[in-house]
């Protein structure tokens, strides 16, 4: 539905809307084996209790509008909301912020404006940013420890944990986030020492190296797939690199590049949310300048703003752009002259 | 120099009039449903807005204060406000009649745009000097038309939506203008005034 609404001439793949759905699942998950190996089993089970949740929502919104359930399900869309709320909530929030999360996400970002193919907006990102703002403690300091760091908390105590509100004291098993910790420290010390802490291990940062390669991984799939072009990932991560060597080469003042690749929610957001082929501009210049965009909102919020990351926000706020940058995008269509500044041509 | 940078920042992306103070929402919900118009409407309000705060510093600081009369400062400036707005309209009824024709209501209604006043008041509250007030009108206005025209291209998609019908038109309209100002929050703390 979302393929053939926006884009021009029409080109029927050869896939269904759910068979995109299901290989954009199925590319997840080497990102969730490596987020469950490094910081716990929270991710899992946020993953199924949101994938649930959404799937509930969604069933129930379509019941209340009249519309055939199990058609709408049978796309597989509710699965990928929920499925990304659970990849990028922090592992250890308690089970009010998911539902919180999803419901925002579901109703208000998706049905609300008629179902797939018509969100103007990420859903999973609108629920991200909501529960972000609301709640800003508990999503900032519920994020799990890399492996070996504290000690783990096992699978039932995680669920007690997450649903039995038992309350952990900051930094048994919890920790701030890497990105969040250099910008802080940097502004004390040297970038040799602020290395030095355990937390950014041997490499760029302890287990968040191995899950955005995973994801990465993941992305790399669905590229050969031709599920999704190289535009959007290829302009976003060029923006984010080059604003980072344009300001922040200095790594004693400003985070360096490694860390904004490598530590965030960048590759999880260019591959996969990104990506959405609802609320991402449809023509290739157009999704250059969404990419480029995005890159660029990471960088400056990311820098200059009060949150440690940024991928939702800037994912909005380019998903707000969205229709004007398509507007004036239009490719030519086939036996017209070029579109002049998005108006209909003489033909058309 | 980068106080200017940080008051056009500030003004455009981190208070924006529209979607984090909420002042002029009423051209911001009524002439968005077409981007023409919408474009339109943003290039009169940006002349109109930076105009006046330029006007109501002017008056403010030659004529009120000498006068001690600064406790008559709002009615001033309703006052030179709507001087500005009817030259406006005399301007765009002479130079482009469609345009004219097509913002109607909505062009004497700029004179009650709340962002045009909050701008005059603004100014006043923030000791602005007249270079400050000029770029604080300007950023102001690049705020307002910067959403004001997404918004009307994104209206013009939702439009053709499947949306509920209790939710069509108003309704919706202003459930993306809160989730834009959801986006918007995003830029906290980029510049601490």
């Amino acid at each position: 539905m979302a393929f053939v609404k926006l884009s021009s001439p029409h080109a029927q793949g050869a896939r269904r809307t759910s068979q995109v759905m299901q290989w954009v699942i199925l590319a997840t998950l080497p990102g969730l084996l490596a987020q469950t190996l490094f910081f716990g089993w929270g991710n899992l089970i946020n993953v199924v209790f949101c994938v649930a949740l959404a799937v509930a929502a969604e069933a129930l919104i379509l019941k209340l509008r009249g519309k055939p359930v199990g058609f709408y399900l049978n796309d597989y869309s509710a699965v990928v909301t929920g499925l990304l709320l659970g990849l990028a909530l922090p592992p250890l929030a308690p089970w009010w912020i998911p539902v919180v999360a999803v419901f925002t996400a579901v109703v208000l970002a998706k049905q609300l404006y008629g179902g797939l193919g018509s969100n103007p907006f990420n859903p999973a990102m609108v629920g991200y940013a909501l529960v972000l703002i609301s709640f800003p403690v508990a999503m900032t300091t519920n994020w799990a420890a890399p492996e070996g760091l504290t000690a783990a908390p096992g699978f039932l105590e995680t669920l007690s944990i997450i649903f039995a509100g038992q309350q952990v004291a900051p930094d048994t098993f919890t920790m701030a986030t890497p990105l969040d910790v250099y910008k802080h420290e940097i502004s004390a010390s040297l970038a040799s020492d602020v290395r030095q802490l355990p937390m950014f291990g041997d490499w760029v940062a302890r287990g968040w190296e191995w899950v955005n390669l995973a994801f990465l991984a993941g992305g790399l799939l669905l590229l050969w797939l031709k599920i999704i072009t190289w535009h959007i990932p290829v302009s976003m991560l060029g923006a984010l690199a080059f604003m980072s060597l344009l300001f922040g080469w200095n790594p004693d003042l400003y985070t360096p590049l490694s860390l904004h690749l490598l530590a965030g929610a960048t590759m999880l957001g260019a591959f996969f949310i990104a990506t959405d082929p609802v609320s991402a501009a449809t023509s290739r210049i157009g999704k250059l300048w969404y990419g480029a965009g995005i890159g660029v909102l990471i960088y400056l919020i990311r820098t200059w703003g009060s949150y440690p990351d940024a991928v939702a926000f800037a994912v909005l706020l380019m998903n707000f752009a969205v229709p004007f940058i398509d507007y004036y995008t239009q490719p030519r269509t086939y036996g017209h002259s070029k579109a002049r500044r998005g108006a209909p041509g003489k033909n058309g | 120099m980068t106080e200017y940078l940080l008051i056009l920042v500030s003004t455009i992306l981190v208070n924006n009039f529209v979607l984090v103070q909420f002042l002029g929402l009423c051209p911001f919900m009524g002439v968005s449903n077409k981007l023409e118009t919408a474009m339109g409407m943003s290039l009169a309000t940006t002349f109109v807005l930076t105009l006046a705060a330029v006007c109501s510093y002017l008056v403010y600081t030659y004529l009120l204060e000498p006068l001690a009369l600064t406790y008559l400062r709002t009615i001033a400036f309703i006052l030179v406000i709507a001087v500005v707005v009817q030259f406006t309209e005399m301007v765009i009824r002479k130079t482009s009649p469609l345009l004219y024709r097509v913002l109607g209501i909505f062009l004497p209604l700029i004179t009650t745009n709340c962002a045009v006043l909050g701008v005059a008041l603004l100014n006043l509250n923030r000791d602005n000097n007249f270079i400050e007030s000029i770029l604080y009108g300007l950023g102001a206005a690049a705020g307002f038309s910067l959403v004001l025209v997404f918004f009307a291209a994104m209206r013009e998609r939702i439009a053709v939506a499947d949306v509920p019908v209790a939710f069509r038109g108003a309704a919706i309209g202003l459930v993306t203008a809160g989730l834009m100002s959801l986006a918007f929050m995003g830029f906290t703390g980029l510049v601490r005034v």
